[in-house]
Order: structure tokens, then sequence, then C-alpha cells
């Protein structure tokens, strides 16, 4: 790229000019495919972000909404749900009960059903176990979480807990194939510059698939 | 406020534009272009893609893992500010109206977010009452747009392929991307039914076309605005060398109270409020040029009342705010069991899909008179908030590596499944034309100020049958491919009569347009065919507005080439000294 022509594009964004110069010194470089101008960091705390949306995160941040306790369950049920396995960590490795506790406040819809839901769930286990969740033994949280986890054989009068267990469920998985290590468990690959060129030979012989010969010379090709 | 004054700013321009979006943003890369003095007024903040864009973040980077906010509805990476409301700007709608109002505040407007799916008009589009006798027809044609869309295709790229559609006019691509696997999949069955499929047309840079802008590099995220300029933005492909030309003033965080008029009836300049310090600023021109968003600027010309425009500016045909419709949108999806358990690779490809079908029947066949297009999705999306959800109606439902599992559950068996349907949903979704009705339209609300006292718009739209049939016919279609190419529908497939058929609100697809529509007749149209106020001659829209209909094409390409071609009318008439 011109760097004079470059940077008189780039005087009227008022913003730092460092980045298409740091564009220009790629593309010289001649890496593949054009490599993006990835701007980490210009020193701005929060680069892009609207004065609104800087508000909102600190007011999101500024208080705690689940107690201790709270989260001492949380981080037990995420674990039953997502424990470390042959091809990755646990849900607390991956840091997701903070994730949860950032999420509720976030979307506050999802209060009152995860308090909610834990309260209701210490009930069950101190009418049958006489402690919290968190105080039962494994062998009596794994059978209480058997009695909620699975919602077709699941007996009626524990609708609630199949519920609670449900977003539960949920936010665990999203928090977790969201983080580092469940991108990675997940296999998902993208994300990254490179050049498409197409669905890969063994996987079109796998589905019995081909493309025309009119795709073949009007697509791009690398 | 004490010292309450209004500011003028002592510098006359040749042209004040309102709106940086797709129409204003191609105003003033013309008009800068042609040596004209510009003043490019936009209402939100400086954005500039090659710093503020989220491209290339991790899913981590964002607290929320791209979950949406009411600053971003469609993610937290999403490129575009604000959309279906905004703090301190309301609107309403009449009893028995929903309509769904997207406005994005931002220099380049919601071009930093779009789908770039760049569709000429076809001859048909331009004389639709000549074919069915409803609506409008267009005082122009498709002969007089195609050079500019020849124009456009050429000055900011698109890719797609010449297949000879009469209605879907050939033009001057950049080769497409080959298609994904579901979407190989999609053509095969959906060809098999007699539904084409064809390389979609999206205005995206597989191949380098200037020194300033870059060429794809496939990570799927046009969304956010490309940092290399490789995908059609306002901002970086017209905005930023309109300025480098040093003929434009651009200034942020402008919103624009009312078009300012003298006693001759013309257009002298804008009245504005600086968002930051609340003070109220004029600024002169010898041409006033909206580019709002059809919406607003039918907001901004009803409330620029004068004794020579009493009923707001080029408003004496009081058609000013009616017509107003979007395009339909009705929409499933399902999952392919063949893509269980599939190999990983990257398919991100570009920013969206990589085929799509045009509209392939005759509507004199058919009980709705109008078309509609069919867009794809699917494939190894990058897990963002959401992911997965609802794996309990997955997993018991179908065998996981040949085993029978009961729905719900944790743990290591979980994990397995998590990884075994990753990758294996498809969805499709129908945009198409809506009939334009003098009936549906926007007011000024008697009741109601923004926070900049502005008085804000009332909506009255309603679906008519045309609409809902073609949404029903949408579903039918949506059906059959999904289960001739051996998926199972999984949401969107449970609509009927009493929900329309899954009929989006109208507004919810964000293509509005037919406000301020042009005509030859003064008594039936605010603008003539070149876009030019009959009431007002110094007065010009470059926005949906103007659009007498809008096919079952995206507007925005449409919207640039008639932006191109009033602005090179007005750079004539300035020069010739005829306005």
């Amino acid at each position: 790229m011109d760097r004079r022509k470059s940077l008189k594009v780039m005087v009227l964004g008022s913003v730092s000019t460092g980045v298409l110069l740091d564009a220009c010194k790629t593309e010289d470089k001649k890496t593949v495919a054009g490599k993006p101008a990835v701007v980490k960091n210009t020193g701005e705390k929060h680069p892009g972000l609207m004065k609104e949306e800087v508000a909102d995160l600190k007011e999101v941040n500024s208080y705690t909404y689940f107690t201790l306790h709270e989260m001492t369950t949380i981080g037990i049920l995420a674990d039953i749900i997502i424990p470390k396995d042959g091809v990755s960590g646990s849900a607390t490795d991956a840091k997701v009960p903070d994730f949860i506790e950032f999420i509720v406040k976030d979307k506050p819809e999802n209060k009152v059903p995860m308090r909610g839901g834990l309260q209701w769930l210490d009930m069950q286990c101190l009418n049958r176990y006489q402690n919290s969740f968190a105080e039962c033994t494994t062998k009596q949280q794994m059978e209480m979480v058997d009695a909620i986890a699975w919602p077709k054989k699941a007996k009626p009068d524990m609708k609630q807990g199949v519920n609670f267990f449900n977003l539960m469920r949920n936010l665990t998985a999203t928090g977790f194939y969201t983080s580092e290590i469940g991108i990675k468990d997940m296999g998902y690959v993208g994300n990254t510059p490179n050049q498409w060129n197409g669905v890969p030979d063994d996987v079109l012989k796998q589905y019995g698939l081909a493309y025309t010969p009119k795709e073949l010379k009007e697509c791009v090709s690398f | 406020m004490g010292n309450f004054q209004i500011k003028v700013q002592p510098k006359k321009y040749d042209a004040v534009i309102v709106g940086s979006g797709a129409g204003g943003g191609m105003a003033a890369y013309v008009l800068a272009n042609a040596g004209l003095k510009v003043c490019l007024l936009e209402a939100g903040p400086n954005f500039n893609p090659a710093v503020d864009s989220k491209q290339l973040q991790n899913p981590w980077d964002s607290p929320r893992r791209g979950a949406s906010t009411k600053y971003r509805p469609f993610g937290d990476f999403d490129g575009c500010y604000w959309g279906w409301e905004i703090d301190g700007e309301p609107y309403t709608n009449a009893k028995g109206s929903n309509w769904e109002w997207w406005r994005a505040r931002m220099l380049g407007g919601r071009t930093n977010h779009w789908g770039r799916i760049s569709l000429r008009f076809g001859p048909k589009d331009f004389k639709h009452k000549s074919i069915d006798g409803l609506g409008d027809d267009w005082p122009i044609g498709y002969e007089d747009v195609k050079p500019y869309y020849d124009k456009i295709d050429k000055l900011l790229g698109v890719f797609g392929t010449n297949e000879g559609l009469v209605d879907d006019p050939d033009g001057i691509f950049l080769p497409p991307p080959k298609p994904r696997l579901h979407e190989l999949m999609i053509k095969k069955a959906a060809t098999g039914i007699g539904v084409p499929v064809i390389p979609s047309r999206l205005s995206i840079l597989t191949k380098k076309i200037n020194d300033t802008r870059g060429q794809c590099f496939f990570c799927a995220q046009c969304g956010r605005s490309c940092k290399i300029f490789a995908d059609f933005s306002s901002s970086s492909a017209l905005v930023m060398p309109a300025i480098a030309t040093g003929n434009v003033d651009l200034v942020v965080n402008a919103m624009v109270r009312e078009v300012l008029t003298n006693k001759d009836g013309l257009a002298t300049g804008v009245s504005y409020v600086n968002k930051e310090d609340m003070q109220e600023y004029q600024v002169m021109g010898r041409t006033v040029i909206l580019g709002a968003s059809a919406c607003e600027s039918a907001r901004l010309l009803l409330n620029s009342k004068s004794q020579r425009h009493p009923n707001g500016l080029a408003n004496s045909s009081d058609v000013v705010g009616h017509y107003l419709h979007d395009s339909t949108g009705a929409d499933m999806g399902g999952i392919i069991p063949e893509l269980f358990d599939r190999k990983r690779y990257n398919e991100d490809g570009v920013g969206g899909m990589h085929v799509y079908t045009p509209w392939w029947l005759d509507n004199k066949k058919l009980d709705f008179p109008r078309g509609y297009h069919i867009e794809y999705g699917g494939g190894f999306g990058m897990p963002l908030y959401g992911f997965q959800w609802g794996i309990e109606n997955l997993n018991g439902t179908y065998k996981v590596k040949g085993k029978k599992k009961e729905a719900g559950g944790y743990g290591a068996s979980l994990k397995e499944d998590y990884r075994y349907f990753f990758g294996s949903h498809v969805g499709m979704a129908g945009r198409g034309e809506t009939v334009a009705r003098y009936d549906n339209f926007c007011e000024i609300d008697p009741e109601v100020v923004d926070v900049y006292g502005i008085p804000v718009l009332r909506f009255n739209t309603k679906y008519s049958d045309y609409e809902i049939k073609q949404a029903k016919h949408m579903k039918e279609t949506f059906s059959e491919i999904l289960h001739s190419m051996g998926a199972v529908t999984t949401w969107g497939g449970d609509d009927g009569p009493e929900d329309n058929y899954g009929l989006h609100a109208p507004g919810n697809i964000i293509h509005e347009g037919g406000t301020i529509r042009m005509g030859n007749d003064p008594k039936k149209s605010p603008l003539n065919k070149w876009a030019q106020a009959h009431d007002c001659k110094n007065l010009f829209n470059v926005d949906g507005g103007q659009f007498v209909s809008q096919g079952d094409k995206n507007i925005t390409w449409t919207i640039l080439a008639l932006s191109m071609r009033t602005s090179e009318y007005i750079v004539d008439q300035l020069k010739k000294n005829q306005i």
C-alpha cells in the first residue's frame, strides 16, 4: 500500500494513524492473504466502545450479585456438567462461574431463575439430607442432580428443578465453549486470516459431493 | 441555560448532507471529488473500522461472549452502534401498528454491519404496476440506473456470477468464493426440487481493487466491519476517501432538527443540536441533501414547517411519510444428521452466505403478487453466547456415535454430545417484496419529543394478505428444501395462520423505504425522477426514502446507484447555476 495515500485517508479518523502504518508493514512483507491490521490495544481501555457501553460495563462490574455460598454451589454444579475429561479441562478451569456472575447481571432476567433455583436446590437437600447442596456428600449431590438432570424421566414434582438445571447447563456450556479451553475442545479453527479454497477434497469425497466445472472456473481459487 | 443562542457557521457550503450511510456517503464522495465544498453531518460518533472494529477478537474477549445488548442488538462484536432502541430517542406506534425501527448512530451508519448482499433491481422491479396493477411504476427504469450499477460495481466491488437472469441482471463481478459443505448440500437438494441456487452477490473484495482497500482474508466477520476495508462500508469506502480530497467538513454527533428555508421556499441549510454540548448550530449550503434513512429523512421534512411549507417541507402532496415499506421476512432451520460428527476445518469463508436463491417463480400462477429470494446459513460458526443452548432437545432425539441416550444429562458424555452436533445446523430466510401502500406510513407524533426536543415519529403499518400469503409460500418452500436434504426442522416449523406464518413485523428486516417517493406527478410524489423535491429545487433525497418500491432485492446497492446518479445531477446543476 502506498503509505502516503493511506495516511491521507486516515488523518480524518482523528484516531491513531499507527494502525494503517502497521498494515502497510505487514503487506510489504507479503504475508498470507493480506494480513489484517490487527489492533491489539491502542492504549485506550475500551477501543471502539461507545461511552454508553463503557458506563454500562462499569455499572455491571460495580457490585457482586452471588454470595460466596451461591458461587460455591455454582462451581460444583458447573464441574458436574462440564468435568475434566480426556480432551479438555473443567468448567471451573475455564472460569465459568465468573462468567455466570457477569452474565446474570448483564442479562438480569436470569437473576431470579438462578437465585431461586439455587435456593430451591438447597431446600430440597435440607429436606433430604439435612444439609445445603454444597455441604452434601458427593454421593448425595449426584443423587440430587440425577433427580433434575434428565428432563424426560424426571418426576413431575421435580419440574422446577429441571428448569433450573437446564438453565445451569446452558449457561455452563455457553460459558465453557466460548472460553479458550472450550473453543479448542470444540475444534473451532476459524477466526484467523486464511485463503478459503473450498471444502477439502477428502470431505467432499466423504459426502459424495463435488464442485461443478462452472464453480471451479468462476470461483476464486488459491 | 442562561446563554442559549444559535451558533451560525460562517462558511457557506455547496452542499449540506445529512447522514453518512450509503446514500449520504456516496453523495459526499461524488460531490467532493467534483471539487464542491461539502458539510457532512452525522448524528452519531466517529467510527474508523481500522481501529474501532472488533474483527478477529476471540469470544472470551467479550465479557458477555458476544451476547447482544441494547447498544448492539446483533451482538457485542457487531459493528453497529445502537439499533432497535436509542437512549433518549423514542418513537411510537399507533394502535394496531407494530413497526420495528432500526437506527444506527455512527459514521457510516448501518453499512458498518449490513449483510453486504448487493442485488441490482431488475427491469420489472421498476415497473411493477404495469405488470400486476398494484402499487406504482417508478418514473425511471432499469436502463436509467444500469450505468450507475456498473460504476459502483467497479468503484466499490461486488462478487457474483453472470447468470443471464432477466430480473437479476448481470453485473461487473469479482469471483465468488466456493460454496461451503452445507451450501453444496442445499444446492443439490434445492435444485432437485426446482429451486435454483446460484453464487451470492456480496460487496466483499475477493480480489484487490485499489490501493486503499485490502483483499478479503475469509474470517466471516463483515458484520464487525473490516479493519482492512475489504468489505463495503460507507465509512471506509466512501467517507474517508471523500474527506481525503480536502473538500469535506465532517461534523459528528450532530442531530439535525430541521431544514431551513428562505422566503422563496428554497432550502438554505439545516439546524442541528450538537449532542456533546447540547447547543444549537446552523450550517448553510446551496443545496441540502437528505440521507438520514427513509424514516429519519421523512421526519426531518415533516418537522421543517414554514409559511411556504405549512405541513412540512416538500410535502404539498401530503405524501411524505407514506408508502413506507420494508422487505418481508420469514425463516426456518434445522439440523442435518448426515453432518453429525463432522471433520473439523476452517470454513469461515466470507461474512455471509456463498450461495443464494433468486426469485424463480411466476406470480401470475400464485396467490400473492410479488416474489422473494432465499438466504442461507449454517456450518461451523464461531461459538458465541447461546452456543448449543438447548442440548436437552437434541441429545435424546438422535443417537450419538451409535448410542441412544437420555435427553439432558451432564458430564463427559454430555461433552461428547456437544462436539457431536457442532456444525450440523442449517437455516434459511426469505426476503420478499411488500406492495408499497399509501396507508402504511409514519407521521409526527403530536405528543412526544426526544431528548433534544425534536418531535418523534409515530408509525402506522400493517401487512396485508399479499405479504402473509407470500410468507406461507416461503415456509412451504423451506420445509421442502430441508426435507429433501435430509434435514430435520428444529425451529420455525410451527408457524401458521395464527402468527401470519412467522412473517416478521414490518421494519424488522431493516430495509425501510418509500417515505419520500419519486414520481412525475407532484401531487402524488414529493420528489421528481432525480430525487429532487418538486416543491424545493435545491433539496434532494439519497436514502431509501425516494424508493417507489424495492423488489425482492436488498436495497443498499440501489441506494448507492441512485445516490451517485442524483449527486452527478447536482454537480451538473450547480455548475450550470440551475440551483
